[in-house]
């Protein structure tokens, strides 16, 4: 039994790795790395839907690399807010993966898209799924590896400029991380992430741990693509081919909120009314910039770029409100957001197979030409502006509400206004591209010359996800409670980890 | 010595920072450059600098002599040196191909996605 949870909790990191590793050795045969690309996103979709199903049943997985225990070892949690973000992985990685079949061209494969593509779904699934913190940065940098190469596969002006400032700027963060990780190891001696949390607490100097927490809320603001420190995102995210920026869009910022929610709900929550105060604040700038962002822009994917930029707010509002129905609320948030804004990137790539620009002003008439696309178009745009019955009306309810009860009305207003502007921006896209007639003096549609058959199913099948959450909300919600009572219990993550007579032998020592 | 470290610390940021806000490209890299080997040495201090007293575990011993260096902090270094050079190779290939595309090492110069 516990080999099988063991293996289960690894799978998700060694699946891609195999698969990234399978295709090297296909590095002749673009089919078979195609097909391997499938194959491994369907298998780690699968994995992780069973280890969601079995971390429900127990709470928390951990299992100890190498059997060297925590807190020496290195461990791998599952709880419920990684599980969820694992199985997020699978979906957005599986859609992509699909999507690329018809999206991604000869030329893109032979410099290797899909061993960096699988590379980088281990280094996020590493992310999610570790429990020590110095970890953590290695599989940020994976991740990161895999992301620049991906961003300048093509290799054209835009891609290189994009790259320079996404590179800065990451790199930043990585040493801001570093540097915290340093500071943090030489305050409490471990980097077991549970084994701080306990150790914290005995530190006397909160001053230097309130140093600490600022250093990584500032190096995961970057990551997340928070205020003020997201220019890196929309000068980067609208350069390379679509599958990858909606891979990017889908899971990469993500990373830096899921790294904000376990760093300041399980290390960091000495200080909660300074460094939480300090969140807040964020997340209203968050939005409000981002939003306002992206009204003044007139492309396809850079307005969807600004849009991520808004939605991070949401997601930060969640965790600084810091109650249960909030932090309930930011991960509900997460789980539609990831879905909604990958399905967005990959319809702007399909827009540009029928129409062969981004550029609003160029499109036109494609509700004329392909109704479907047009519907299909909505659900993920009405879903992000927050109509009721899709899963983004919930999203924005839950954390609306949790913004009511604790009276941040500040937060509740910008959080409305910002949804109003979402709904401005989403009109706009679809008055522009769908609505619009075709402007004369500019090509019709042109034949894309391939098949565009696979990009069609992910679209479709993200849609329905939307509709679903929207409609039989219940077991996500039920899941995102759970997730927000386990994040904001600590003490059941600490004793999973550590075991209950690590911990005994700490209180004994301190006595 | 931890104050002439942390002097030393201090500095590496600061010239890592002025050489990022320059407009050259390459000199922008080679603050990276400072800016992670800042990073190693702060892990490198703040787990304790201890001078002639390696982390062996002596003949009868079941433990190290209490006073001696940390061995994990330098494991972590290493781990860090490693993937920073992995990073910092891409991102000198990164401005090269982006000298040539562009034809300028001028930040100013590369602002096309950023309208």
């Amino acid at each position: 039994m516990s080999a099988y949870i063991d293996a289960l909790i690894a799978l998700p990191i060694i699946i891609p790795l195999l698969a990234g590793a399978l295709s090297l050795v296909f590095w002749r045969s673009h089919a078979a790395q195609r097909w391997m690309g499938v194959l491994g996103t369907l298998l780690l979709l699968i994995v992780s839907v069973h280890l969601l199903l079995e971390t429900w049943e127990q709470d928390h997985l951990v299992m100890h690399m190498g059997g060297w225990h925590a807190p020496f070892g290195i461990v791998l949690v599952s709880d419920m807010l990684a599980a969820i973000m694992v199985i997020l992985t699978g979906i957005i990685g599986f859609a992509t993966a699909v999507y690329s079949l018809s999206d991604i061209g000869e030329r893109h494969e032979r410099f290797g898209y899909y061993p960096l593509f699988h590379l980088l779904l281990a280094g996020v699934n590493g992310a999610f799924l570790t429990g020590d913190i110095f970890n953590l940065y290695v599989w940020f940098e994976v991740m990161l590896v895999a992301s620049f190469a991906l961003l300048i596969l093509g290799g054209e002006r835009a891609q290189m400029e994009g790259a320079i400032k996404y590179v800065t700027l990451n790199l930043v963060s990585s040493m801001l991380f570093l540097t915290a990780i340093g500071l943090l190891y030489g305050l409490t001696g471990t980097l077991n992430m549970a084994d701080i949390a306990v150790r914290l607490g005995e530190v006397e100097d909160t001053g230097l741990v309130t140093v600490i927490a600022m250093l990584f809320m500032v190096s995961f603001g970057i990551k997340a693509a928070a205020f003020p420190l997201f220019f890196w995102l929309p000068a980067s995210y609208h350069t390379p081919k679509v599958a990858v920026s909606a891979l990017f869009a889908g899971m990469l910022t993500k990373v830096g909120v899921y790294a904000l929610f376990r760093v300041f709900t399980l290390i960091f929550d000495q200080d909660v009314d300074y460094t939480h105060e300090i969140l807040l604040w964020i997340a209203m700038l968050t939005m409000l910039t981002g939003v306002l962002g992206a009204a003044a822009q007139f492309e396809f994917r850079r307005i969807l770029s600004f849009h991520i930029i808004s939605q991070i707010g949401y997601m930060i509002l969640g965790l600084a409100l810091f109650t249960p129905l909030a932090i309930l609320g930011g991960v509900f948030y997460i789980l539609h957001h990831i879905i909604v804004k990958a399905n967005l990137f990959l319809i702007s790539g399909l827009t540009y197979q029928l129409k062969g620009s981004h550029e609003l002003k160029e499109l036109g008439g494609l509700y004329r030409s392909h109704p479907m696309l047009g519907l299909l178009f909505m659900v993920p745009a009405l879903s992000l502006a927050g109509l009721p019955p899709l899963a983004g009306f919930f999203a924005k309810f839950i954390i609306i509400r949790a913004g009511i009860e604790v009276e941040a009305w500040l937060a509740v207003g910008v959080a409305l206004v910002v949804g109003l502007l979402t709904l401005y921006s989403m009109v706009k896209i679809w008055n522009e591209v769908f609505w619009k007639a075709q402007p004369a003096g500019i090509g019709p549609a042109r034949s894309p010359g391939r098949s565009l058959f696979w990009m069609w199913p992910p679209i479709i099948g993200l849609a329905l996800t939307t509709v679903a959450i929207g409609l039989y909300g219940q077991p996500v919600f039920e899941m995102a409670e759970r997730s927000a009572e386990q994040l904001l219990d600590t003490s059941r993550y600490i004793e999973a980890v550590l075991g209950a007579d690590y911990i005994e032998s700490l209180q004994e020592m301190r006595r | 010595m931890e104050i002439v470290m942390a002097f030393v610390i201090g500095f590496l940021y600061a010239a890592a920072l002025y050489m990022m806000l320059r407009r050259s490209i390459v000199k922008l890299v080679i603050g990276l450059v400072l800016l992670s080997n800042a990073a190693n040495l702060v892990i490198f201090t703040a787990a304790g600098l201890v001078r002639g007293a390696p982390p062996l575990i002596y003949p009868g011993e079941l433990l190290p002599p209490s006073a001696s260096a940390d061995p994990l902090a330098q494991a972590l270094i290493l781990t860090a040196i490693v993937i920073g050079f992995g990073v910092l190779a891409f991102a000198v290939v990164l401005i090269h191909r982006a000298y040539e595309v562009v034809g300028a090492d001028d930040m100013d110069q590369m602002k096309d996605t950023d309208t």
